[in-house]
């Protein structure tokens, strides 16, 4: 059986039989379920349609996450672009209300897909769906390019856990944007070396990452942060299309994100113990959340 | 032991939000321990450690383990009423919350009632991992990667000989097998994970084995 332990492993693989990285990664995977390639990609396809069914949900919500912190962002996005201000492009919009859509459905107890966990669930959804519509890419390459992203974050997880626990907040969102990236070379049809360039430049620009949430919930600052690291991971594929390297080689860069986040201060890996969690406002944020639940409402 | 990590661990699993430690694995927590049970509840009690007790309020892990207990599985949209769900089925539920730094930072146990009673413990170990760690006091690994056998039996000589001999007549391997007692020639545990999955017909046999308690055949958690 092939190993997928290094990227760089799978590199040469992959050249050696000639295969995109999705190729290899689905025979892999068909390989562990013991079963086949159509099989795998069944599977994948039912995820997709779970990422897609988030967004289409979330778009029509506004209804507020039970802390009622959160969940009428995507609506104030929706509005906004009805008054037709354009910064940049409307994909660069869909990308946006996506990646609100689907968080928001997330922390209302809604149905997603964890990708790779459920506080960083909108980035690769907005990415691929988002950027599909707009590169008018069927549901095969959606379907490769998901498959792309999975690989990313499988082979990072060999080396990192992937949770904020554990190594802050760049090996939950900072991982979903490197995946989202290098779907999206995948979708563009770059090459081998391109996919993991994207994730390359995009996990060495995120790491450090700390995990601080506000009262213990998987909202401040989980559910923007998926909106930025959605359009972050944008930025990571566009370089690596231009043929802009990252100078640190991407097995690399995980055993640098595995090291600083094994630095990382633990009040900062979900303990909620510092950063935004111990603001003013954080603090006054959880003792209302307290006393609210408490009194048992 | 841990089974291989799959694709389906990183674009997956599908589940309910907006926590898969807090949310998914209390579903998964509850769903396990009403396997377990074996029947609806009339009545159950869950009594929430630290991080549990401390954010469970807002990432509905109460709603996700009472409703796991009702059977409904992990992506389920009525996790979010299983309040309602539980008051239709004529269910009483109670929620404890306590700290206790020696426990699990996010741990449960239940309390069950039925036909009979039951003591459950859970843990939730991230990324929408369970394991079920205690029953009725005994120790168990249960974390539904694997179908697992859970039998409860009056401890005497033989017993897991007679346990194994018949998993081997139908040609099923054993992946990983724990057993633990209260006091010896008193009750015992077995807690067998198995490759592939168990025939009821087996099932019947293991129940005729004189002395054994309770048997149940716990199913591979869907992921
Ligand atoms: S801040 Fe923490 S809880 Fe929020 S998405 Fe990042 S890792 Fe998850």
């Amino acid at each position: 059986m092939i190993q997928l332990n290094t990227f760089e492993e799978v590199l040469k693989e992959a050249g050696t039989q000639n295969k995109k990285l999705y190729e290899i990664c689905q025979e892999h995977e068909a390989e562990i379920l013991e079963t086949s390639v159509e099989k795998v990609r069944e599977k994948v396809q039912i995820n997709l349609n779970a990422m897609k069914d988030a967004i289409f949900s979330g778009l029509k919500s506004k209804e507020k996450s039970m802390s009622g912190l959160c969940g009428d962002d995507c609506a104030k996005l929706i509005e906004k672009y009805k008054s037709g201000k354009i910064f940049f492009s409307e994909t660069y919009q869909k990308v946006l209300l996506y990646s609100f859509a689907t968080i928001e459905q997330n922390l209302r107890m809604g149905k997603i897909v964890a990708c790779p966990t459920a506080g960083s669930c909108a980035i690769v959804p907005s990415v691929i769906v988002a950027m599909s519509e707009a590169a008018n890419a069927n549901e095969e390459i959606q379907i490769n390019a998901l498959i792309t992203a999975g690989l990313i974050g499988e082979i990072v997880s060999n080396k990192l856990a992937l949770a904020g626990a554990v190594a802050g907040c760049q090996s939950e969102c900072g991982v979903a944007s490197a995946m989202a990236a290098a779907a999206l070379v995948e979708i563009y049809n770059g090459t081998n070396d391109q996919i993991l360039q994207a994730a390359a430049l995009t996990l060495k620009n995120i790491m450090g990452l700390v995990c601080d949430p506000v009262a213990g919930l998987v909202e401040v600052p989980c559910v923007k942060r998926n909106a930025f690291l959605a359009i972050y991971a944008i930025t990571g594929a566009e370089l690596a299309m231009a043929g802009i390297n990252s100078v640190i080689p991407i097995d690399e860069i995980v055993d640098a994100m595995k090291q600083v986040g094994e630095l990382m201060s633990p009040t900062l890996k979900e303990s909620s113990e510092a950063g935004l969690a111990t603001t003013k406002t954080g603090l006054e944020i959880a003792q209302a959340l307290i006393q609210k639940w408490n009194a048992g409402s | 032991m841990e089974k291989q990590k799959t694709l389906f661990d990183v674009i997956g699993p599908v589940i309910i939000g907006p926590s898969s430690s807090h949310t998914a694995g209390a579903v998964r927590i509850g769903y396990l321990a009403g396997k377990i049970f074996g029947e609806i509840p009339q009545k159950v009690k869950f009594r929430l450690y630290n991080s549990f007790a401390k954010t469970g309020k807002g990432h509905g892990t109460d709603k996700g383990l009472l409703g796991g207990v009702l059977g409904l599985d992990v992506d389920n949209e009525n996790i979010k009423k299983a309040f309602d769900y539980a008051r239709k089925l004529n269910v009483q539920y109670e929620f404890e919350y306590a700290n206790d730094h020696n426990r699990h930072p996010n741990s449960v146990d239940i309390h069950l009632e039925g036909s009979y009673k039951m003591d459950i413990t859970g843990v939730s170990l991230g990324a929408g991992e369970v394991c079920i760690t205690k029953i009725n006091g005994y120790k168990f690994n249960i974390n539904g990667d694997y179908d697992t056998l859970v039998l409860i039996y009056k401890d005497k000589p033989g017993m897991v000989y007679k346990v194994t001999a018949l998993l081997q007549n139908y040609n099923l391997n054993i992946a990983t097998m724990h057993c633990d007692r209260n006091a010896k020639g008193q009750e015992a545990s077995m807690g067998i994970c198995i490759d592939g999955s168990l025939p009821e017909s087996l099932l019947t046999s293991l129940a005729e084995i004189d002395g054994v308690y309770l048997i149940r055949n716990i199913e591979v958690l869907k992921k």
